[in-house]
């Protein structure tokens, strides 16, 4: 029996200033030849626990020994034998492409031909030979990535440990992410790979399932899928108008631990392995029920004990808003230009009242300035954008009354309290005095937040940082809502109570854009507009783009398969122009 | 293991470097703003009093008042407006157009021929005090000269006997600029030593890149010499570059030797450099860093060095806070090398002062520096 690489023991571990337990009793083993997944939310403790593991950190209480050697008291040695990539990949953006592999080169003593072979080696396998010269800092989101795994692995470490390598990257670095460290990592060396995507972790060998600092789960993947084995469905044939409305409903039913919106389907998790009857479940005519494979989202659910159920407080106080057929937002050949580079070109789209239209791309595509051109927060350079039937170039301000927004993390003074952050972004919407004054109260009602009106809002839990988001955007009771990457690394009890909320609001008929670089986000949409390099590359439902890429070997494909072969045929269709 | 201790501390000074070069603000902290400053202290701060406006009120018309406003406007100090009327000047020294006002009664002359007290009245705008002391000495000096004049020509030699005989040594013409450049000098040292390495800690902190370094082999004592060598190099360049400036631009002369000028340089330099980094080490943060480095080294380089105010018409406790501040012993060792020559028993005591206070910034910094990260 090979030892482990590294062992956790009772390992205990308090953040400082806020006295709050950031790791308690994990208890783990990884070993060599294996990619480790650790798995969890944000705010899970992966990185606390990445960093302990290169003795960065030292345990409160417990033990950790990595390749050997005691993290607490033997830090040098450790140096020695681990590679790490931080989550920002500890990359010179002043310096090179070459410059940063020698420097890391020169810090981990490999000289001589050993030297050339791993600079030969790693810079054909990142694929950066034409971009030796390049400082780092020019290159995109993917080659950084990639680049920082090359600094990480310039002397095959017995250890290495990879902090969210994939974030935020596009499908297609990211499965070549996944390509490399399967094809660079050997029997001997033991890769920890974190992630927040929990799609992530079926790739992985083993998995540690972190969540609020404790380990819910250490083993193989498929083990913990197992358990919820023969218990996952699909309800297919629901019209589009009654999927929302109808996933409610299931989601209070006592059989039905949890569901989602998933493109036209809804993918039920059910309590317990039994042969449950469309009839049952008071489905709309025409209604399928299917057993689909588990996935690790539905385990992790499980264990979690099921969803927040179906209701939305926010959406059942909402006035019903009336549709005029009239499309609410409007994007005809939207145009960005900054200097001689053209951040989105030519974008068009229209979005109806009540229907939820996503932006997929990864990042540095352009969804971000599209986005922020359908604010009227940039000047398109050539183009038109309309939010309710005003002209953004005019009355940007007046458009902006009408609209919800809420921003990739979190926005809002996380030195205010609460109350404070409410006051003011309803000040800022124009409410005053007694109007004001409800709707702060309605907002601390329909999210729970009485207990935490006087915290600051940078102390609170991150799925109540959420709610306050939320109900900052909401307070002036916006016709439309404008989310940018609303849910990323949150927890998924947080994500499916966002999404309850949002699935009201579209039935009261406000209408919501969202960009996301997250497949699952994608998947709520009514309708998605694929953006990459500044171009929408293609449009529709989430079943209509799968459909587009459905093939004889793949018949069933992925949201993230559909993602991939339309940017490969855009790619090979740019290079054919070219 | 020693000689790839070498070889990191040599990749590291190489990374550290080109980062150096490759960012426009250190080279524009080094090489622009001690231009901007020598220009500044060259052409702009001057403190010889030169063409002060001066009203003179010429209530009286007899020929003694004419020779003694002749006396005012023939000399350099003064920019001379004369008036028959002081109430026609009095706005003007209200206005800050006039500094000074010296009023000529209409009984000057009958006061005189009777042997009484001199009647003469000196009023002058003391919200500039500099300005207000320069009319009242240089107003009583030219009352002096117009007096032996008088003597003169009424045959009394008696009272023109004595005469001061004064020998300004070390910068003869008695210019300013010839003291105060060499001392601005410390403060271009000042500011390249200790603003430019503030960041460069705090910088790794921002951008992620000490905690991909840490989990390298390298110790804190191979960080810190790499984050020296660069940045001691590039001070002295700046420091040949403005004092090069100095001499042949300004044409302040230099009396003292090359060696002597490095060695009281690179001594101070150790010392600021020292103190940036211990700022950076402890911030952690490039805002923060940088303002603390215009507190504790800029500014008390330009207050509290006697580079601009003497040191000895301070304060007894504001003198003591001086023999601290490492600029004032460098301001020393320039003017003393600049005006005076290689003068080894002052500048052996300063450099070694500034050695031992850089020794300790070191020592403090190390020991401050993370092999770990902190928990948040």
């Amino acid at each position: 029996m090979t030892p482990a690489s590294i062992s956790v023991v009772h390992l205990n571990y308090m953040f400082e200033r806020s006295k709050t337990l950031a790791l308690s009793d994990i208890n783990a083993e990884i070993y060599p030849g294996r990619i480790t997944g650790l798995v969890g939310p944000d705010g899970a403790g992966k990185t606390t626990l990445m960093r302990l593991m290169a003795s960065l950190l030292v345990p409160g209480q417990g033990q950790i020994t990595t390749c050997g050697y005691d993290t607490r008291s033997e830090p040098v040695p450790i140096r020695e034998c681990i590679g790490y990539m931080p989550q920002r990949f500890g990359l010179y953006e002043d310096l090179s492409v070459i410059e940063n592999l020698r420097l890391y080169a020169d810090l981990r003593a490999v000289f001589g031909n050993e030297r050339e072979e791993a600079f030969e080696r790693l810079l054909t396998f990142t694929d950066l030979k034409g971009f030796t010269n390049r400082l780092a800092g020019r290159l995109s989101g993917g080659m950084k990535q990639k680049l920082g795994l090359a600094c990480a692995l310039i002397r095959k470490p017995l250890v290495l440990l990879l902090d969210e390598p994939s974030v935020g990257v596009d499908p297609i670095s990211r499965r070549e992410l996944w390509g490399m460290v399967r094809e660079l990592a050997d029997e001997k060396m033991a890769v920890v790979w974190s992630t927040a995507y929990l799609d992530e972790a079926n790739q992985c060998d083993e998995v540690m399932l972190l969540n609020k600092g404790k380990m819910l789960f250490s083993g193989t993947p498929e083990n913990l899928t197992h358990r919820v084995g023969g218990r996952v469905v699909q309800v297919r044939g629901v019209s589009v108008e009654a999927k929302r409305p109808t996933l409610a409903r299931l989601l209070d039913h006592p059989d039905v631990l949890d569901g989602i919106v998933q493109g036209a389907a809804l993918r039920l998790l059910l309590r317990e392995e039994s042969g449950i009857e469309a009839s049952q479940m008071d489905l709309p005519h025409g209604a399928e029920l299917s057993h689909v494979p588990p996935n690790f989202e539905d385990a992790f659910m499980d264990i979690l004990g099921g969803g927040p159920g179906g209701r939305s407080a926010l959406a059942e106080r909402y006035d019903t808003l009336t549709d005029d057929g009239e499309p609410v937002v409007v994007a005809e050949g939207l145009t960005k230009r900054f200097g001689d580079f053209t951040a989105v070109r030519d974008n068009s789209f229209s979005i109806r009242r009540g229907e939820i239209f996503g932006l997929l791309g990864p990042n540095g595509a352009g969804k971000s300035t599209t986005f922020k051109m359908m604010c009227g927060l940039l000047k398109p350079t050539e183009g038109i954008g309309k939010v309710a039937g005003i002209d953004l170039r005019h009355s940007a301000g007046k458009a902006r009354n009408r609209l919800g927004y809420m921003a990739q993390k979190f926005s809002l003074y996380g030195d205010l309290s609460v109350s404070e952050n409410l006051r003011f972004f309803s000040g800022v919407y124009g409410l005053r005095g007694g109007e004001q004054r409800k709707a702060i109260d309605q907002m601390i009602d329909v999210f729970e937040l009485s207990a935490y009106v006087a915290t600051r809002a940078g102390d609170l839990p991150l799925g109540f940082k959420q709610r306050l988001s939320l109900s900052c955007a909401m307070m002036h009771r916006p016709d439309l809502l404008f989310l940018d990457e609303p849910t990323s690394g949150v927890d998924p009890i947080t994500r499916r109570e966002f999404w309850n909320h949002i699935n009201g609001l579209v039935q009261k008929g406000v209408t919501v854009l969202v960009t996301t670089h997250y497949m699952d986000e994608a998947e709520y949409c009514d309708r998605i507009g694929l953006i990459y390099r500044g171009e929408k590359i293609a449009e529709g439902t989430p079943e209509e783009l799968k459909q587009k890429v459905a093939s004889d070997e793949n018949p069933d494909p992925t949201l993230e398969d559909a993602f991939i072969s339309l940017v490969h045929s855009s790619d090979a269709e740019r290079s054919r122009v070219e | 293991m020693k000689s790839h201790a070498l070889i990191r501390i040599k990749a590291l000074i190489l990374k550290e470097s080109r980062q150096m070069l490759r960012d426009p603000s250190s080279i524009l902290i080094a090489f622009v703003l001690p231009a901007i400053l020598l220009v500044l202290f060259g052409y702009g701060v001057n403190m010889d009093a030169q063409n002060i406006s001066l009203g003179v009120a010429m209530e009286s018309n007899d020929p003694a008042s004419q020779r003694l406003v002749q006396t005012f406007q023939s000399t350099s100090y003064f920019d001379v407006e004369v008036a028959r009327d002081r109430r026609e000047l009095l706005g003007k020294i209200t206005s800050g157009n006039l500094r000074g006002l010296v009023i000529i009664p209409q009984d000057f002359a009958s006061r005189l021929a009777s042997k009484d007290a001199s009647p003469i009245l000196v009023i002058t705008d003391a919200s500039e005090t500099n300005t207000a002391n320069f009319v009242r000495n240089y107003s009583a000096g030219v009352l002096r000269v117009w007096q032996m004049a008088e003597a003169r020509e009424q045959g009394n030699e008696t009272s023109a006997r004595i005469s001061l005989e004064p020998r300004f040594w070390y910068n003869a013409e008695l210019e300013t600029r010839n003291a105060l450049i060499p001392g601005s000098l410390a403060i271009v040292m000042a500011i390249i030593g200790t603003l430019l390495t503030s960041l460069v800690v705090a910088r790794e902190w921002e951008r992620g890149t000490m905690e991909a370094l840490l989990s390298t082999p390298v110790s804190p004592i191979e960080m810190l010499i790499a984050k020296t060598v660069p940045y001691l190099a590039l001070g002295f360049l700046s420091l040949i570059g403005t004092v090069a400036v100095v001499i042949f631009l300004f044409e302040v002369p230099f009396r003292g030797g090359f060696p002597a000028l490095m060695l009281a340089g690179g001594a101070f330099l150790l010392s600021a450099l020292g103190q940036g980094l211990l700022i950076s080490t402890i911030t952690k943060n490039q805002f923060v860093a940088s303002q603390g480095a215009l507190i504790t080294a800029f500014l008390p380089a330009f207050l509290l060095s006697g580079f601009i105010f003497e040191i000895a018409s301070m304060p007894w406790l504001v003198r003591q806070i001086t023999r601290i501040i490492p600029a004032r012993y460098l301001v020393t060792n320039l003017k003393t090398l600049f005006l005076v020559g290689d003068v080894w028993a002052v500048l052996i005591p300063n450099v070694l002062f500034l050695l031992i206070i850089g020794a300790l910034f070191f020592i403090i910094t190390l020991r401050k520096s993370p092999r770990r990260l902190e928990s948040d």
